[in-house]
C-alpha cells in the first residue's frame, strides 16, 4: 500500500480558490451567464415559433442556392421528415438553438482571435499552445469548468460546447489570412494601402473560404459536443441518447442518435456550400 | 517636413545597399573590412551593393541584368518594400528612407506606382475594380472612382472586360490591366518590375510598343527592370547593367552596345552586336 502519511490532498485548496474566483470576479461570470441566457432563449423562440415546413423551405432554397444539384436538394430536404417522423422535432429545434447559439459565439470570438494571431506572431505563440491543449484534451473535460463556475443547466452547456468548438475556426482564419498571397500583398501595399485596408480590402476577403471551412468544422464540433453536454443540462436530442443510454433502450437511442446525424448533415452541407461559393474565381 | 523643394532628378538614389541577413543585427557600412566579410559569408545575402544612380524626370531608365543580379530587391527598396540596409533614396523630393509609417503611406499613394511581373491583382475583384483599387485606398469616392477606372480601361484596350475576373483573362490582358491600375493614379515616377517577362514575344513587343505611347502621352519618369537586353534598348533612354548587386555600367542602349564597360557586358550585347553586324552587311550587299 502507498504510504498514507505520504498523501496529500490538493481538493480543498482547489475547492477553496473556485470559491473564491466565484466570489471575486461574480460580476463577470453573470455577465457571461446572462449574455449566453439571452441569445439562447431568443434564438429558441424564433426557432419554435418557426413552422416545420419552414424549415423545409429554408434548407431547400439554401441547398440549392449552395449546391446547385438537384439530388442533393431533394435527399437535403427529405431528411428533416425523418426526424419529425421520430416525434423528435421539438428536441432537435432546442438542440439546434444550442448549436446556433456556441456558434455564433465562437465566431464572435473565434474570428478576431485569428486575425490577431495572423497580425501577430507574439499573439500566435501564446494562442497556439492554448489551442493545442484544448484540441488535445478529451471533451468531457470542459465539463468541468462550465460546472464550476455556472452549476448545471442550459448555459454552462452551452459555455461547455463553446470552448470545444472554438478551435478550427480560430486555426482556419489565422492559417487562412497566412496564405494569402505575398505577390497580392506586397501589390496592395505598394499602392498605400495601410495595415488596417490590407486586412479587410485584401487578406480577410481572400481567407474567406478557409474561415467559412473554419465555421463548419466549429459546427461540426458542436454538434460531437451535445450528447456530452446533455450529461450537464443541455437538453434536446443529447438528452434523448443520454436517457437511452441509462435505459438500455437500442431503439429509442437509435433514433436519437440517426436525428442528431441528420442535424449534421444538413449543417455540413449547406455550410460546404456556402464555402465553396466565395472562393475567388480562378481558371 | 519630408518632402524638400522639388529637385531636378525624379529619383535620386545614392551609395544604396539592401543585405539580408540571416539574424537582424546591425552593419556598419563604413567598416570595409566587415563588408568584406559580408560579401564573403554564405548566410547573408548583399543583393544591392553601394550603388548610386539619378534618374532625370521623364526619363525612361532600364535596369539589366541576369536573374538573382538584385534588380527586384532595387526596384523594391524604392518603395520600401524592401528595407534598405543602409543609404540614400529621393525620390520627387521625398527623402524616402526616413519616412515614417503615415508619410510611407501618402507617398506611395501619391508618387509611384508599380506594375509587377506577377501581374500581383486581387483574384476575388474584377477589373474595374482592380483599377479602381489604388483609388479605394485614396479614399475616392466609387462614381469618380469608377469613372476614371473607365477611363484607363478604355486606353489600354480593355473595354468590355470590365466585369471579368483576372482569372478569366490572359496574361497580356492581365498586365493591362496592371498597368491601368498603376497609371490611374497619375504616378509622377512609374515602377516596373519585369513587366513583360511573362508573355509571348508578340504581345510583348505589342505591349512595349503601348508603352512607349503611353509615356509619349503622360509624360512620366519610368524605372524599368528588365533581363532582356532587346527590351532595354527598345524603352531606355538610359540604361544601368547590373551584375551581383552592383551596377557595372550606366550610359545610353547605343554606348553601351558601342563600348562595353567590362568583359560581362560585352558578353551581354555581343550577340546584338553580331546581330546588327549581319543586318549591315546584308544592307550593303542589296544597295552595291
Ligand atoms: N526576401 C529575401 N530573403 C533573402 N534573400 C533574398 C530575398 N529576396 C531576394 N533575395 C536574394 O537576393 C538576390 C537578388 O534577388 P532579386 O530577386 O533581387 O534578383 P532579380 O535580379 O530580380 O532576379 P530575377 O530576374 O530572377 O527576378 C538573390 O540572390 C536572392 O536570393
Ligand atoms: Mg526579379
Amino acid at each position: 500500500m502507498f504510504p498514507e502519511r505520504w498523501e496529500y490532498h490538493v481538493a480543498e485548496p482547489i475547492n477553496d480558490l473556485i470559491n473564491w474566483m466565484l466570489h471575486t470576479f461574480q460580476g463577470l461570470f453573470d455577465g457571461i451567464s446572462s449574455t449566453i441566457l439571452t441569445l439562447l432563449l431568443f434564438l429558441n423562440e424564433v426557432l419554435t415559433a418557426l413552422p416545420w415546413w419552414l424549415y423545409i423551405v429554408i434548407v431547400c432554397v439554401l441547398a440549392w442556392v449552395t449546391t446547385k444539384s438537384i439530388i442533393t436538394t431533394i435527399v437535403l430536404m427529405t431528411l428533416p421528415l425523418v426526424i419529425g417522423m421520430f416525434g423528435l422535432w421539438e428536441l432537435a429545434v432546442v438542440t439546434l438553438s444550442v448549436i446556433l447559439t456556441a456558434v455564433i459565439v465562437s465566431i464572435v470570438i473565434g474570428i478576431p482571435v485569428g486575425v490577431l494571431m495572423a497580425e501577430s506572431n507574439f499573439i500566435a505563440g501564446i494562442v497556439r499552445p492554448l489551442l493545442d491543449l484544448m484540441q488535445t484534451m478529451p471533451s468531457f473535460v470542459y465539463l468541468i469548468p462550465a460546472l464550476m463556475f455556472f452549476g448545471l443547466g442550459r448555459v454552462p452547456a452551452v459555455l461547455a460546447t463553446i470552448i470545444y468548438s472554438l478551435p478550427p475556426v480560430i486555426r482556419l482564419t489565422n492559417l487562412g489570412l497566412r496564405q494569402v498571397s505575398d505577390d497580392v500583398q506586397e501589390a496592395a501595399t505598394s499602392y498605400g494601402a495601410t495595415r488596417w485596408q490590407l486586412l479587410k480590402e485584401v487578406r480577410v476577403p481572400l481567407a474567406i473560404p478557409s474561415i467559412l471551412a473554419g465555421v463548419n468544422q466549429t459546427t461540426m464540433m458542436a454538434l460531437a459536443m451535445v450528447v456530452i453536454a446533455s450529461m450537464i443540462g443541455g437538453g434536446g436530442l443529447g438528452y434523448e441518447v443520454l436517457r437511452s443510454i441509462n435505459r438500455i433502450d437500442v431503439g429509442a437511442g437509435f433514433e436519437a442518435g440517426i436525428s442528431v446525424v441528420i442535424l449534421a448533415v444538413i449543417i455540413d452541407r449547406l455550410t460546404q456550400g456556402l464555402a465553396k461559393r466565395w472562393e475567388p474565381p480562378t481558371v | 517636413m519630408s518632402k524638400t523643394a522639388e529637385p531636378k532628378n525624379a529619383i535620386e538614389v545614392t551609395n544604396l545597399w539592401k543585405v539580408f541577413t540571416s539574424d537582424a543585427r546591425q552593419i556598419d557600412f563604413e567598416d570595409k573590412q566587415k563588408l568584406q566579410e559580408l560579401e564573403d559569408s554564405d548566410e547573408d545575402t548583399v543583393a544591392v551593393r553601394d550603388i548610386s544612380f539619378s534618374v532625370q524626370k521623364e526619363e525612361v531608365f532600364v535596369v539589366m541584368g541576369l536573374s538573382g543580379s538584385g534588380k527586384s530587391t532595387l526596384i523594391r527598396c524604392l518603395l520600401r518594400l524592401a528595407e534598405p540596409s543602409s543609404g540614400k533614396i529621393n525620390i520627387n523630393g521625398w527623402d524616402v528612407c526616413n519616412l515614417d509609417a503615415e508619410q510611407l503611406t501618402e507617398f506611395r499613394r501619391k508618387e509611384a506606382a508599380m506594375v509587377f511581373q506577377h501581374y500581383g491583382l486581387l483574384p476575388h475583384r474584377n477589373v474595374l475594380d482592380n483599377v479602381a483599387f489604388g483609388l479605394k485606398l485614396q479614399g475616392i469616392e466609387k462614381k469618380e472612382r469608377y469613372e476614371r477606372a473607365m477611363h484607363w480601361i478604355e486606353r489600354v484596350g480593355l473595354t468590355g472586360f470590365e466585369h471579368y475576373y483576372p482569372a478569366h483573362l490572359s496574361g497580356g490582358m492581365q498586365q493591362r490591366v496592371g498597368i491601368a491600375r498603376a497609371l490611374i493614379c497619375n504616378p509622377p515616377v512609374l515602377l516596373m518590375d519585369e513587366p513583360f517577362s511573362g508573355l509571348d514575344p508578340l504581345i510583348r513587343r505589342e505591349m512595349q510598343d503601348e508603352l512607349v505611347e503611353i509615356q509619349d502621352r503622360v509624360k512620366t519618369t519610368i524605372f524599368f527592370v528588365t533581363h532582356d537586353l532587346d527590351e532595354g534598348m527598345r524603352l531606355g533612354n538610359r540604361m544601368a547593367v547590373m551584375r551581383k548587386g552592383r551596377f557595372v555600367q550606366v550610359d545610353t542602349p547605343d554606348e553601351i552596345l558601342a563600348d562595353p564597360a567590362d568583359e560581362y557586358v560585352a558578353r551581354f550585347v555581343q550577340d546584338k552586336r553580331t546581330q546588327i553586324e549581319k543586318a549591315n552587311k546584308k544592307k550593303t550587299t542589296t544597295s552595291a
